[in-house]
């Protein structure tokens, strides 16, 4: 009873409005889709949409909340999309049902990501800052070349993976999306995602706490790396062939601008900004053709540098603050959390001074103070004689 | 005679050819309030270092309850039940007051909850949850914290970061308590606040306290025993008074 009590206090609207909004627009966009009123591309872009977010939240994880530059996320990501495929080729022909085959494939990429995942960090993760980066930039780049070179996965061709159908792929990404929100979410919220947090405030103090650093290390980073494996799978069921070109280390670092760009620990953030991103750059992708095309990266380029002006430039303030997130879910629940400390709202140039200064200046407080000051030296004689 | 809580034996740690520190020895006995005192570069948190885990001690042994420590890491020492504080304070900067305490409680055995049960929120994760945020509540009722419980914890001011600091140690369940400065940058109302919040910390959880200090009145008005130290070695050893009453501790911080 008290379960179902707890969950139902922590399942009010105000905590997790993105559930909701997510869950509306993916049942706006099946219905649509159902219809046939969406367009083919609409819908690959939503597909696109859904592994993005996935790499974006499962990065945030590493780089937001344990506070470790990780270069590599595109590694997981091929690893999962290689082996989670390679097997659904196989499963397809034993399964009749396309998504049990996809939902098989996605734990196979899944587990053989976090496989790797702990391969990897357990050396790594004795790194920091910028060795850990530049190991795990290595790995990821180490990790495609072999599957380039590997002949089962199709070698320098790609391995040809059987597509399904975008009109029901998307809906398939964003339910995983939702789980991997509502796993990451909960992970965060626990003593597991403080002492995480606590690790990335102050390393020395969560060590005297007595945290195990390294055990908690190596558990984000592998949960990181089973998210990005799980979204290699959705991947390479919605392009064929899956190539080993595309987990480059540009895409690592698109990843890592969808996390910085929407707010380092944030995972609502890191959802607007992946979604933000691959939408732009679909865009420029449909509309700029011939000579124009070449213009795409610079202008994806320029519209990355107005967004992180405008999100930290003291000059956009103002603005922001008019216009901010959190304002609105403020509206939203008109109540405040009981015992919350907030700013003193007061503004002092406004309250009028009803005290003189210039009287209370003027007057010379010299005679006054004199006597005290004397008595006390005279106390001071009277010990010493 | 009460029980030894800790015992350290011929203690010396040397970095390359600095002895930092040499041939210490002392006896927190239970219930204690023991100070450690010296002046600047004397070798004070040196020691603290090497009972928490962060130097490996070159020469000699410390033990807690009778069992050897030396070796251990930084959590394992905290698991047996040395917790301590921090000369400048290291307080998870970004997060409330309450979940620093609730860190603190992290390792506490009624408090268990494998990550699995935490990410797909079973029963176990509500209620090891719910528990840790009451036991919580508890500890900063005891710090008078209660009031600033969900405000950021860098906003709080100078004096209540320290106890805020003593307090996420506390959690931990310690046996000993390593202080290291645990007054510094204090007014003397918060000072002797904080003397009486230490007496009462020791006789409300029943441990011992092992505490650095440079405010004499401090640490003689609230020390049962000192030892002073002084470029790594011990120079006197007994209660404040006569210890702090030596004429070698005299010189060491008058000189001449």
């Amino acid at each position: 009873m008290e379960y179902i009590k707890n969950i139902k206090k922590s399942y009010k609207l105000k905590y997790n409005i993105t559930y909701y909004i997510i869950i509306a627009i993916v049942a706006v966009m099946s219905v649509m889709s159902l219809t046939g009123d969406l367009k083919r591309s609409t819908m690959g872009l939503l597909a696109r949409i859904a592994y993005s977010i996935i790499m974006a939240l499962s990065l945030n994880l590493v780089v937001g909340f344990l506070g470790e530059l990780s270069l590599g996320h595109g590694g997981f990501m091929c690893v999962g999309a290689y082996i989670g495929c390679f097997c659904a080729n196989y499963l397809h022909n034993v399964i009749g049902s396309p998504l049990l085959v996809l939902i098989i494939a996605m734990v196979i990429g899944g587990i053989s990501a976090a496989f790797f995942g702990f391969i990897i960090g357990l050396p790594a993760l004795r790194l920091k800052g910028d060795y850990l980066a530049i190991v795990t930039l290595a790995f990821g780049e180490i990790v495609r070349n072999i599957f380039k070179n590997l002949p089962w996965f199709g070698g320098a061709m790609g391995l040809s993976t059987v597509t399904y159908s975008s009109n029901s792929l998307f809906i398939v990404g964003f339910v995983v999306v939702l789980l991997v929100l509502f796993l990451s979410q909960n992970l965060i919220r626990s003593k597991h995602g403080r002492a995480v947090t606590a690790i990335r405030d102050n390393e020395i103090a969560a060590k005297a706490m007595g945290i195990n650093v390294t055990f908690y290390k190596l558990l984000i980073f592998v949960i990181s790396a089973a998210f990005a494996g799980v979204a290699g799978v959705i991947y390479g069921h919605f392009t064929t062939p899956v190539m080993y070109s595309f987990f480059s280390y540009n895409y690592s670092i698109e990843v890592l601008v969808m996390v910085v760009l929407g707010g380092m620990a944030s995972l609502n953030g890191s959802i607007i900004a992946a979604t933000l991103i691959t939408v732009v750059n679909f865009l420029l992708q449909d509309n700029l053709s011939g000579d124009l095309a070449a213009l795409r990266l610079l202008i994806y380029a320029l519209i990355l540098i107005v967004v992180v002006l405008f999100n930290n430039s003291p000059a956009f303030k103002p603005i922001r603050e008019k216009y901010s997130f959190h304002k609105l879910l403020e509206k939203l629940s008109s109540h405040r959390k009981p015992g919350t400390v907030t700013d003193d709202k007061a503004d002092w140039n406004k309250i009028e001074s009803k005290i003189p200064m210039d009287e209370v200046l003027s007057v010379d407080f010299r005679t006054e103070e004199a006597t005290p000051a004397s008595d006390f030296t005279e106390k001071e004689d009277n010990d010493n004689g | 005679m009460a029980d030894v809580v800790l015992k350290i034996e011929d203690l010396g740690i040397s970095f390359g050819g600095l002895h930092a520190v040499e041939h210490l020895n002392l006896e927190v006995k239970e219930k204690q309030i023991y100070g450690l005192v010296g002046p600047n570069g004397a070798g004070k948190t040196t020691v603290f270092n090497m009972l928490t885990g962060v130097y490996q001690p070159t020469t000699g042994t410390f033990s807690l309850y009778g069992e050897t420590l030396n070796g251990k890491t930084q959590e394992a020492i905290n698991h047996k039940g040395i917790a301590r504080t921090f000369q400048n304070i290291r307080l998870f900067t970004n997060m409330s007051v309450i979940r620093n305490v609730m860190v603190g409680l992290h390792n506490q055995p009624e408090f268990k909850c494998d990550p699995f049960s935490s990410m797909l929120r079973l029963p176990k994760y509500y209620k090891t949850e719910n528990a840790m945020r009451a036991r919580a509540k508890e500890i900063l009722d005891i710090f008078g914290l209660l009031e600033e419980r969900n405000s950021l914890s860098s906003n709080l001011p100078y004096g209540k970061q320290r106890k805020l600091e003593i307090a996420r140690a506390m959690a931990t369940n310690p046996k000993l308590l390593l202080l290291d400065e645990p007054a510094a940058g204090m007014n003397p109302n918060e000072t002797a606040e904080l003397m009486d919040i230490i007496r009462f910390i020791r006789d409300e959880f029943n441990i011992s306290v092992l505490l650095i200090e440079h405010d004499m009145k401090f640490v003689s008005g609230l020390c049962d025993e000192i030892t002073v130290l002084n470029f790594g070695t011990t120079l006197a050893q007994g209660d404040a008074q006569t210890a702090l009453n030596d004429p070698e501790v005299i010189r060491a911080y008058i000189g001449g």
